[in-house]
C-alpha cells in the first residue's frame, strides 16, 4: 500500500530572502530522487516558515518498480571470433553488464544481428532506501550562504535543530549534525510547543494547532486579507510592495497585522525619506490617502496572535520615532551644507581608481553635457540649466541622508537643491539624471534631465571601456548594460537626433582631454558600437520578429530612433500586407544584379528600352523624397515610396535583358539597379527576411 | 528595572549558564567583540564561555549629548559560548524573561543580519533580534576570526544595553535612563559625551593621531617579533581606536581609508595566527580540563 512521506527540516530562523528558492529546491530534489529511484508517487507539497522547510509527498509506492530491459551489445560479427568463440569485446560486454555470455541472445536490428542480454531488477522496499535518499536531498540543498555551528563538521543555511521524517506512521531514521529524526515537530516559538505527528497528512493541521501556518500561500493570503481589511476599515491606501510582502511572509509563522502612528510633524520630511526609512529599516508598510499623500501611520505584521497588540504597537512607535528623529536630524543638518562645500567634498570620493574622483567625473559630465546640448540644438535657457545640473548633479552623495539611504540619491539632491534656491528645472533634472534607474523605470521627463543623464551614463560606459572593463557573460559589475539601455530608452522616448558615433566621440574626446586612454580609440569605438548594437537588438527583439531585427540592424543603427521606426514599419508590412512578399522578391532581384555593378553612375541617355526608362523615371521620382523620409525617420512614408517601385521593377525584369551584349548598355542597366539597391540598403537588408 | 539591575541580572543569568564573568577590558575599543576575551579566545579548539559588560567607544557616533539615541560611548553586554550550544536561542530568550520581557506580550523576531569586521578579518552569520521592531541584540555564529576559520564555532550574543533599558524603562531619551534609583544615565555620562564629542570633532590633534597610529603599529609589530600576543593585541586595539578618531574627524580620505583598514587587519591576522600557535605550544590547556569551565 502506498504511504505518504513527510520530511521536515527544523531550523533556527532562515534568512527570509533564501526561503522561496529553498522550497523550490526541496521539491525538485525530492521529485528527482523519487523518479530516479523509480518510486511512483502522487502530489508533492512544500511548506516553509522561517523555522522549517518541509515536503509532503502523497501516495509514495511501497516498492520501487521492477525493471526489465534488454541491453544491446556488439554485433554478431564482432562478438564471435573466426573460431566461433566469444571475442574479447563480447566478454567485456558481459562483464560490464554483470552477465554470463551464456545468457546472450541474438536479435536483428536494421539488417545486422546484435548480441542482447536481458536484465531484470526487482524493486526494493521504499522504506529500505528512503533514509539514504532524504540524506542525499538534504546534503544537496544549496544556499547563497552557508554556516557551521557547534562542533559539527557540516554546513547549512542555519543550524538544524530538529528533523521529522515519516513514511506513513513509521519514523525514517536519519541523523545529521547531532540531530536524530523523529515524529516531533515544533509549533510557534512562543505560542506552541512540541507536537507529535502521527501521519504525514496530519502535518498542516497539527502545526495550525501549534500556531504555525505552514502553507505559504495561505499565510500570504492571511496577510493580504488583514491588510485589505484594515485599509477598508480606516479608508486608507496601504502601499504593499511585492518584495517587502515576500520578506514579511518569511519572517512570521502566524501573521497578525497591526498599525501604529507617528507624529504629524515628521511629515515635513520628504515622503520618500519617510517611506524608505519605514520600509528598509522597519519592514513597515506605509499608509497613504486617496491622493497618494503619506499619512502618519504605519502597518506592520506581528509574528504571533492578536494578544497585547497595544504593547507591540507602542514599542514599534517608539522605534520609529527614533528612526524618524534621526532622519529629521540628517535632513536638517544636510541643509546646512552649502552646495559648493558639498561639491568640494566630491574631490575626495573615489569614483574608480583609474577614472579618478567623483569630482573628476563631474567635470567630464559637464563637458559631455555642454557638447550634447549643442548637438541637440538646445536653446540658451536649456543649455544654462544643463550646465548647472551637470555641475551639481552629484552633490547629494556627500549628504548624511544619502549615506544612510543610498537609494535616495537624486531624490535628496532634488529636494535640497530646490530648498537652496536652485532653478526648478535644475532641481528636477538632478533627480532625473539617474533615470531610468532600473528596467521598467521612466526616462527623464525633461530635456535637461535627459541630456545630463546621457552625459553621465556615456561617461561611465566609455570610461570603463577605455580601461578595458567591458561586460562579458554575467559579469557586469558596474551595470553598464543597464546604463546603455537607459541611453537607448532616453533617445527613443525623446526622439533625439543624436547619432551614436557622435555620442561616442564626445565621451571619448572628454576622457582624452583629462587622461590618457588605455586602449586605442578605434578599439574602444568598435566595442562601444557592438555593445550598443546588442542593446538596440534587445529593444527591437521585444517589438518585432528576429529576421526583421536582423534586416533593419544591417542597414545601420547609428540613429536609434530610425532603426526602431524602420523595424516596426517593416514588421507591420511583413505581417499586414499580403503582397509584400512579392515586393521584397522584386527588391531581391535588384540587389542580386546590383552586386555585379561597377562604380558607374546611371546615364539617362543610355536608356533605350521603355521599361528601362520607366523604372529610371519612377526611381527618379521617389529617391529624393524617400531618402528624406528615411532621414526624418518617417519609416512608413519611406517604405511606401520605395515599395511603389515594385511594378516598374517587375516590368523591367520581364521585358529588359540586363546583361546586354553592348557593354555600355549593360553597365548602365547595372548602374540603375545599383542606385536603387543603395536606396534599399539604407532602410533594411531585405534579403534577411524569412518567409513561411 | 534600572540599568544597574539589568547588568547584575544578566551577569547572574550567564554565570548560571557556566560563563565566567570578567570585567571590562581597559583599552579603548569600538565593540565588545574586540575585547581579547572574545577576539582571541574565539580562536582555536579550546572551549570558552564568558560574559562581560563592555563600554564601547564609537567616536563618529558622538552627538555632544544632544541626540536622544546616539552616543560616543555605549554599553554592550557580551556573551561568548564556544562551542555554541544546541539550545542557545532558548537560553537567550530565557535571559530576556529574566529582564522582565515576556515573549507572549511582545513581538520577538530573529531577522537576518550578517556581521563582518573587515579590520579584524572576522565575519559571522546570524541575526539582529527585534523586540517590537527594535534591535536589542546582535546574535552571531563566528565563522572566521582574524582570518582563521573557527572550529568549534563560537556564538556571540551582544545586548545593546541602552536600547534595552530605554524599552524596559519606557524612556525616550537615553540620558533620562535610571542607572540606580535617583541617579540618571545623564548624571553619569552627559558631560563626558559632550566633551568627547567636542574633542573628537573639533579639538583632536590630527597630526599627533597619525603619529600615534604609526607608533602603535610599530610597537605591535615589535611585540609580535617576541611572540607577545596580548601586548601586541593591545596596540592593535589602540591603532583601531586612533583610526576611528581620525575617521570621525574626517581626516582620512576614502582612498586612504582602505589602506589603514588593511594595515590594522594585517596586524590582527598576525596576532590571531600567533595566538593559536602559542596556545598549541601550551598544549591547549583548556582542552585538558575536559571542556568543563566552572562559573
Amino acid at each position: 500500500m502506498a504511504k505518504d512521506l513527510l520530511f521536515e527540516i527544523g531550523l533556527e530562523e532562515m534568512p527570509a530572502r533564501f526561503i522561496r528558492s529553498a522550497m523550490e529546491q526541496l521539491k525538485e530534489r525530492t521529485v528527482k530522487w523519487l523518479d530516479e529511484q523509480l518510486i511512483r508517487h502522487g502530489d508533492v507539497h512544500v511548506y516553509a516558515t522561517p523555522r522549517r522547510l518541509a515536503v509532503l509527498v502523497k501516495e509514495v509506492a511501497e516498492k520501487q518498480e521492477d525493471v526489465h530491459e534488454e541491453v544491446k551489445g556488439p554485433s554478431r560479427k564482432i562478438a564471435l571470433d573466426e573460431n566461433g568463440q566469444w571475442s574479447k569485446a563480447a566478454l567485456g560486454f558481459a562483464r560490464s553488464q554483470g552477465a554470463d555470455p551464456e545468457q546472450f541472445t541474438f536479435k536483428e536490428l536494421g539488417g545486422t544481428e546484435y548480441v542482447y542480454v536481458s536484465k531484470s531488477r526487482i524493486g526494493v522496499e521504499t522504506s529500505s532506501i528512503v533514509a539514504g535518499g532524504l540524506l542525499d536531498i538534504l546534503h544537496a540543498m544549496s544556499f547563497p550562504k552557508n554556516m557551521r555551528w557547534g562542533s559539527y563538521d557540516f554546513k547549512f543555511v542555519r543550524p538544524i535543530r530538529w528533523i521529522v521524517a515519516l513514511l506513513g506512521s513509521e519514523i525514517i531514521d536519519i541523523e545529521i549534525a547531532g540531530v536524530k529524526s523523529g515524529n516531533v515537530t515544533r509549533g510557534h516559538r512562543f505560542l506552541g510547543g512540541e507536537i507529535a505527528i502521527d501521519q504525514p497528512s496530519d502535518y498542516v493541521e497539527a502545526l495550525r494547532a501549534g500556531h504555525v501556518i505552514a502553507d505559504v500561500n495561505e499565510r500570504q493570503e492571511m496577510i493580504v486579507k488583514q491588510i485589505n481589511g484594515l485599509a477598508e476599515a480606516q479608508g486608507w491606501h496601504i502601499s504593499v510592495k511585492e518584495d517587502l510582502l515576500e520578506e514579511v511572509l518569511f519572517l512570521v509563522e502566524t501573521p497578525t497585522v497591526l498599525y501604529g502612528t507617528f507624529e504629524e510633524s515628521f511629515l515635513h520630511i520628504p515622503q520618500e525619506v519617510l517611506i524608505t526609512s519605514m520600509r528598509e529599516h522597519q519592514r513597515y508598510f506605509p499608509v497613504l490617502n486617496s491622493q497618494g499623500e503619506l499619512l502618519p501611520y504605519f502597518v506592520t505584521v506581528r509574528n504571533g496572535n492578536a494578544e497585547h497588540l497595544d504593547v507591540i504597537a507602542k514599542g514599534n512607535e517608539k522605534v520609529l520615532r527614533a528612526r524618524l528623529s534621526d532622519a529629521k536630524f540628517f535632513y536638517e543638518e544636510d541643509q546646512k551644507l552649502a552646495i559648493k562645500d558639498a561639491l568640494s567634498k566630491l574631490e575626495s570620493i573615489v569614483f574608480h581608481e583609474e577614472l579618478g574622483t567623483v569630482g573628476d567625473k563631474v567635470r567630464r559630465i559637464r563637458r559631455n553635457a555642454e557638447k550634447l546640448a549643442a548637438v541637440l540644438q538646445a536653446d540658451a535657457s536649456t543649455a544654462e540649466a544643463v550646465n548647472r545640473t551637470a555641475e551639481i548633479c552629484k552633490f547629494d552623495l556627500v549628504t548624511q541622508m544619502v549615506y544612510e539611504f543610498p537609494e535616495l540619491q537624486g531624490v535628496m539632491g532634488e529636494d535640497y537643491a530646490r530648498k537652496a534656491g536652485e532653478p526648478e528645472a535644475v532641481a528636477k533634472a538632478i533627480f532625473e539624471h539617474y533615470q531610468p534607474r532600473f528596467a521598467g523605470d521612466a526616462a527623464p521627463g525633461s530635456a535637461v534631465g535627459s541630456i545630463v543623464s546621457i552625459a553621465d551614463k556615456i561617461d561611465t560606459i566609455a570610461g570603463c571601456f577605455s580601461i578595458g572593463i567591458v561586460p562579458t557573460g554575467s559579469q557586469d559589475p558596474y551595470g553598464l548594460r543597464r546604463q546603455a539601455a537607459g541611453i537607448v530608452q532616453i533617445i527613443l522616448e525623446h526622439k533625439l537626433s543624436l547619432a551614436l558615433p557622435v555620442l561616442f566621440d564626445i565621451a571619448l574626446e572628454t576622457h582624452e582631454h583629462f587622461h590618457e586612454l588605455k586602449r586605442t580609440k578605434d578599439e574602444i569605438l568598435k566595442d562601444l558600437a557592438d555593445f550598443f548594437g546588442l542593446r538596440i537588438k534587445k529593444t527591437l527583439s521585444d517589438l518585432v520578429r528576429y529576421d526583421v531585427v536582423d534586416a533593419v540592424i544591417s542597414a545601420g543603427y547609428d540613429d536609434v530612433v530610425s532603426v526602431i521606426a524602420r523595424g516596426e514599419t517593416l514588421m507591420a508590412a511583413v505581417s499586414g500586407q499580403s503582397d509584400f512578399k512579392t515586393t521584397v522578391e522584386s527588391f531581391g532581384r535588384v540587389s542580386n544584379l546590383a552586386a555585379k555593378a561597377s562604380g558607374e553612375k546611371v546615364r539617362s541617355d543610355l536608356l533605350n528600352e521603355p521599361e528601362e526608362s520607366q523604372l529610371y523615371e519612377a526611381w527618379k521620382a521617389v529617391t529624393a523624397d524617400y531618402r528624406e523620409a528615411v532621414e526624418k525617420r518617417d519609416a512608413g512614408r519611406a517604405l511606401e515610396l520605395i515599395s511603389s517601385l515594385k511594378n516598374s521593377i517587375t516590368l523591367f525584369f520581364d521585358q529588359v535583358m540586363v546583361m546586354a551584349e553592348d557593354e555600355a548598355i549593360r553597365t548602365n542597366r547595372l548602374a540603375l539597379l545599383k542606385a536603387i539597391d543603395e536606396d534599399l540598403k539604407i532602410f533594411a537588408d531585405f534579403s534577411k527576411l524569412v518567409w513561411a | 528595572m534600572n540599568f544597574q539591575q539589568m547588568i547584575l541580572t544578566l551577569q547572574q543569568f550567564w554565570a548560571e549558564q557556566n560563563c565566567i564573568v570578567v570585567q571590562p577590558y581597559d583599552v579603548e575599543k569600538g565593540a565588545g567583540t574586540l575585547n581579547p576575551m572574545t577576539f582571541l579566545r574565539s580562536i582555536g579548539p579550546e572551549p570558552w564561555n564568558v560574559a562581560y559588560v563592555e563600554p564601547s567607544r564609537r567616536p563618529a557616533d558622538g552627538r555632544y549629548g544632544e541626540n536622544p539615541n546616539r552616543l560616543y560611548q555605549h554599553h554592550q553586554f557580551q556573551v561568548i559560548l564556544k562551542p555554541s550550544p544546541d539550545n542557545i536561542q532558548e537560553i537567550y530568550l530565557e535571559s530576556l524573561k529574566r529582564l522582565g520581557i515576556n515573549p507572549l506580550e511582545h513581538d520577538i523576531r530573529f531577522v537576518e543580519d550578517n556581521w563582518e569586521h573587515p579590520g579584524l578579518g572576522a565575519w559571522g552569520l546570524g541575526w539582529e533580534v527585534w523586540l517590537d521592531g527594535m534591535e536589542i541584540t546582535q546574535f552571531t555564529y563566528f565563522q572566521q576570526v582574524g582570518g582563521i576559520e573557527t572550529n568549534p564555532v563560537a556564538v556571540e550574543i551582544t545586548y545593546g544595553m541602552e536600547r534595552l533599558a530605554s524599552y524596559i524603562q519606557e524612556k525616550e531619551n537615553v540620558f533620562d535612563l535610571e542607572w540606580v534609583n535617583g541617579t540618571t544615565y545623564g548624571d553619569v555620562f552627559h558631560q563626558p559625551e559632550y566633551e568627547h564629542s567636542k574633542y573628537t570633532f573639533e579639538t583632536s590633534d590630527v597630526k599627533m593621531l597619525f603619529t600615534l597610529f604609526n607608533m602603535y603599529e610599530q610597537e605591535a609589530s615589535k611585540a609580535m617579533d617576541q611572540h607577545l600576543v596580548f601586548p601586541a593585541y593591545d596596540y592593535v586595539l589602540k591603532c583601531s581606536h586612533t583610526f576611528n578618531l581620525l575617521d570621525a574627524r574626517g581626516a582620512i580620505s576614502v582612498t586612504e581609508r582602505t589602506g589603514y583598514i588593511t594595515r590594522v587587519r594585517n596586524l590582527a591576522r598576525h596576532v590571531a595566527a600567533t595566538y593559536l600557535e602559542e596556545r598549541e605550544k601550551l598544549g591547549f590547556p583548556m582542552l585538558k580540563k575536559g571542556g568543563e569551565i566552572h562559573g
